[in-house]
């Protein structure tokens, strides 16, 4: 505060007045007298009116976020009119409510009141249900905004930050869910924790100490509910929703990425204000969300805990499956063989269970982490991206995506064995022993599969350039030839598919100075040149308007040619009749400029 | 934003194609095109594609149809929230009806469901069709600014930092910098200590030890009623626990290690000396608690003479000691030795002598 904006005495005062009356006038000129108000109290206006001009690109997969977003205020709400009726105890009740099957029989409190929520609080079901169906799409469609943002590079330089907030946002919103998956202490809950406590006791040293104090005492004790209660309503909750609010001003912050289009640049983001745009679409459809959750909860049902009874140790329902977002390390858990436990020092190392069940996960996670730094470690890119990649036009991270999420998904189909081998008639052994060989061959595949559908679909948009668009119109000449009108691309067609940069790898530097020294590169300079040329060699580079050009050009004179009378024998006539067919498609080794490039220029699956 | 302009200088694009056309742009026909002359190293972005308007912006007509529309969306969400609070108090919650395509379903929460799915879809359609047909559709572009703020402003950052660090005396007072360091990193540790020093007591032998001791009688679980020897026929199978687990003060915790499978098998299947020597005709008795991670191990398949986890599938077969067949647990299940005692029940002739349940670090 400068001194002159404080005038102090009578004086002082009285100026203030005037200013206040003249600010109150010209509220009521903008009709916002209350908007005025609360101004004049907290000097409101500036950032409501950056907020609401804020410019957000659109486009169908930006959703996702919205998705898991609004899944995460249904789940506040249900939630939290949940905890009004639910008992977190584990204290023993005789069961007296209006289901009879269970009537007579002792369980744990939490059980009960959960029991009580689903028949005999009004409308509690449909709230249970919206709460379960709200988690299990919270978890999916945060796993798939991770994958958009990873398929299209959101995750570049200046977003690294939030991408790391992402991933540890996606590990706690599974691990939420598994601690309110296991509140109503019903068999299959219980089953869920006997599980988890034998993955805490696989911990080397400390694995016995820790579950005793996670447990309070033994397996299965009465402190876990309450305890599970702490973490499932307070303490992850209140980590997510600092992590996510850092997530959503990190986004304003940068500004949204956008798809590359005509008039879209680097420098630029182009789309629609929040207000009233976004305020209405988002804004609608968080109760769309809310509905479709609500419609699933209506008509769906999601785990009958009344139909598997209170937990019992020593009790157990064929086909155990836990939540959909856990399958994946319980897959592990099942496909990781026996032999991995070991004795060492007269103790045991049961790597069989710590690894697939307390490694695997956040090792998944980690990598996911760090992987834009390890992305622009490799390519050297310190450069800002705001401009998305379409996903074929980074082949390698395309081809690292497929083959991380084939991985997670033979993982994820090996938590349902048991169910596969019921269903389809077959032998669980040799299910698992199919998926413990398809989770190291897979991956690879996937990751060389994938790489190489991109490289097509680059060629085709490449094809799609020089030639145009295939219309299906046969057009007969006056000499009785038949070719088909290729479309020519107009530019705002093509800018998308041409506007890609396409990176050279890196090279060692010379390897003689200017003095004519030998020069040794470091390990770690031929360590990153290696993995540069494996990174971006596969990209192929977009048309060039030269290239266009002569395309253009040369089909130009081709036709002129062939157009001739005496263009040649018979051999010659049916090859140009094929090659009108395909719109000079045949033309291909003269006039496609990325022939040679292709000799060379993927290495394989290196 | 120079430092990450991605855009070429260039002319417009349509020029180099009308140069091409015309003969003028010298192109190379073998291998990779070069680019020559007028003809730039890449396309130059077109700019904006112009805006189309819908019907609504140009015909009042369809403007009113939109407003209609949204508003009938809104009325809808009105009349389902009315079905909402009318259900609510008129269905009685224990009504069950038979509903095509779902089957026997509680009517309370299928109608609630449904008028409050209607309620918030009418209300999201709506806002959503009116976004899309009324509100403005003009793409409105804004200007990005790196992310690095300038090079003043980062100086003036580090002066601050380092300035108030000095007018704090920081660097010149090392026995305040390393105290402070000390103090700040110790406490957090009554909070810490007081947390974890609470949580539980240690394990001590409880994780090698069971209920069982010798002598008692094996109970069929859960109707806690004693097994006689010539109840058990060939190929029987039993859920047991030991006798008087239910009273004990922790007898779900009890439970959790107890749990024992007792299984009748011609003798001559039994593949093992031992096996056969704490059996009784042949019927063994096998901790139920999968040595794995924990879940009871509750199938068994007669003709096999396998038990199967139901949790990760470790499959054991009953015939060799309860040895791993199968799946991803290492250590055979531990056997309880039985005998009959002289009113003909079946007693535990020990307690387990082996820690049962999932691999621990102390198991040894």
């Amino acid at each position: 505060m400068s001194p002159e904006s404080t005038p102090k005495g009578a004086a002082g005062l009285r100026a203030r007045d005037t200013k206040a009356a003249a600010l109150a006038e010209d509220h009521k000129a903008k009709g916002g007298a209350l908007a005025g108000w609360l101004d004049d109290r907290t000097s409101a206006a500036k950032p409501t009116s950056y907020v609401l001009k804020k410019i957000f690109p659109d486009h169908w997969s930006f959703m996702l976020g919205e998705i898991a977003m609004f899944s995460l205020v249904i789940l506040l709400v249900s939630g939290t009119i949940l905890t009004f009726w639910f008992v977190p105890s584990a204290g023993t009740v005789i069961y007296n409510g209006s289901y009879v099957p269970l009537k007579g029989i002792p369980m744990s409190e939490a059980y009960k009141s959960t029991i009580d929520i689903s028949f005999d609080v009004r409308g509690g079901l449909i709230l249970r249900q919206i709460h379960h169906w709200a988690a299990l799409l919270f978890t999916v469609s945060i796993t798939v905004h991770m994958f958009r943002v990873f398929f299209t590079g959101a995750f570049r330089k200046p977003r690294e930050i939030n991408w790391v907030i992402g991933t540890v946002l996606s590990l706690l919103a599974i691990n939420e869910g598994f601690t309110g998956y296991s509140l109503p202490d019903d068999l299959l809950s219980g089953t869920g924790l006997r599980a988890a406590e034998g993955f805490i006791q696989s911990v080397p040293v400390i694995g016995s100490y820790m579950a005793y104090f996670l447990f309070g005492g033994a397996f299965p004790g009465e402190a876990i509910i309450p305890r599970l209660f702490t973490i499932h309503v307070l303490l992850l909750p209140a980590v997510i929703i600092g992590l996510f609010t850092a997530h959503i001003v990190l986004v304003a912050v940068h500004k949204h990425t956008q798809y590359p289009g005509p008039g879209r640049t680097n420098d630029n983001v182009v789309g629609y204000p929040f207000m009233p745009v976004y305020m209405a679409k988002a804004g609608g459809f968080l109760f769309v969300v809310f509905g479709i959750t609500a419609l699933m909860g209506a008509l769906v049902t999601i785990n009958p805990i009344w139909l598997y009874g209170p937990y019992n140790p020593s009790q157990i329902t064929a086909g155990s499956q836990p939540d959909w977002y856990m399958g994946f390390a319980d897959g592990a858990l099942r496909l990781f063989p026996g032999f991995f436990e070991f004795n060492i020092f007269g103790h045991p190392l049961s790597l069989n269970v710590f690894i697939p069940s307390l490694v695997v996960m956040p090792l998944l996670y980690t990598i996911a982490g760090v992987y834009p730094f390890l992305e622009s470690w490799v390519t050297g890119d310190r450069r800002e991206h705001h401009l998305l990649d379409r996903p074929r036009n980074a082949p390698t991270r395309t081809g690292l995506g497929a083959m991380a999420i084939s991985f997670y998904l033979v993982l994820f189909i090996a938590a349902g064995n048991d169910l596969i081998a019921i269903k389809l008639g077959l032998s669980i052994n040799e299910i698992t022993q199919t998926l413990r060989v398809a989770v190291l061959v897979v991956p690879p595949l996937a990751y060389w599969v994938t790489k190489r559908i991109c490289m097509s679909l680059q060629r085709r948009d490449r094809d799609r350039v020089l030639h145009g668009t295939e219309t299906g119109r046969i057009v007969r000449t006056a000499e009785g030839r038949f070719f088909e009108v290729h479309e020519p691309m107009t530019e705002l067609e093509r800018w998308t598919l041409v506007q890609q940069e396409s990176p050279a790898p890196r090279e060692l530097s010379a390897t003689v100075d200017a003095n004519g020294l030998e020069k040794k590169h470091t390990l770690r300079e031929r360590l990153q040149a290696k993995i540069s040329s494996f990174y971006f060699t596969a990209g192929v580079p977009p048309v060039t308007p030269a290239e266009l050009a002569a395309a253009a050009h040369d089909g130009s004179a081709r036709e002129a040619i062939e157009t001739e009378p005496n263009s040649g024998g018979q051999d010659e006539g049916e090859k140009d009749w094929v090659g009108q067919l395909h719109g000079g498609a045949d033309e291909r080794p003269e006039t496609d400029a990325y022939a040679s490039h292709e000799d060379g220029a993927d290495p394989g699956p290196a | 934003m120079s430092e990450q302009g991605t855009e070429p200088a260039g002319e417009h694009l349509s020029q180099p194609v009308a140069a091409a056309r015309q003969g003028q742009g010298q192109v190379e026909r073998q291998g990779r095109v070069e680019s020559q002359g007028a003809i730039p190293e890449r396309f130059t972005n077109p700019g904006l594609p112009p805006h189309v308007p819908r019907s609504a912006d140009l015909e009042e007509n369809a403007a009113r149809r939109a407003e209609r529309q949204v508003a009938t969306l809104f009325g809808i969400s009105m009349v389902a929230t009315v079905v909402f609070l009318v259900a609510y108090f008129a269905i009685d919650p224990a009504t069950y009806q038979f509903i095509p395509g779902i089957g026997q379903a509680n009517l309370s929460n299928v109608v609630l469901g449904i008028s409050l799915a209607v309620s918030l879809l009418g209300i999201g359609f709506g806002a959503v069709h009116w976004a899309k047909t009324l509100m403005p559709d003009t793409e409105v572009s804004e200007d990005r600014h790196p992310m690095r703020s300038s090079q003043a402003a980062r100086r003036d950052a580090v002066e601050t930092i380092t300035t108030s660090g000095a007018a704090a005396q920081l660097g010149r007072r090392p026995l305040i910098k390393y105290t402070l360091g000390g103090a700040l990193g110790l406490v957090a540790l009554p909070l810490v200590v007081q947390l974890t020093g609470g949580l539980g007591p240690l394990p001590g032998t409880e994780l090698a030890t069971t209920f069982w001791r010798k002598g008692m009688r094996l109970m069929r679980d859960p109707e806690m009623t004693p097994i006689k020897l010539s109840d058990v026929t060939l190929g029987s199978v039993f859920h047991v626990m030991p006798e008087g687990i239910d009273l004990s003060p922790h007898a779900l915790e009890e439970k959790a290690k107890a749990a024992v499978i007792l299984i009748s098998l011609p003798p001559a299947a039994i593949q093992v000396t031992k096996e056969l020597d704490w059996s009784v005709d042949g019927i063994v008795a096998y901790s139920m608690i999968c040595t794995h991670v924990g879940c009871p191990v509750g199938l068994y398949e007669h003709r096999t003479h396998q038990l199967l986890c139901p949790c990760h599938q470790s499959t054991f077969d009953v015939t060799q000691d309860a040895a791993v067949v199968f799946g991803p647990a290492h250590r055979p299940l531990p056997q309880l030795q039985i005998t009959v005692d002289a009113d003909g029940y079946l007693i535990a002739a020990a307690p387990f002598q082996q820690p049962v349940g999932p691999t621990y670090w102390e198991r040894g």
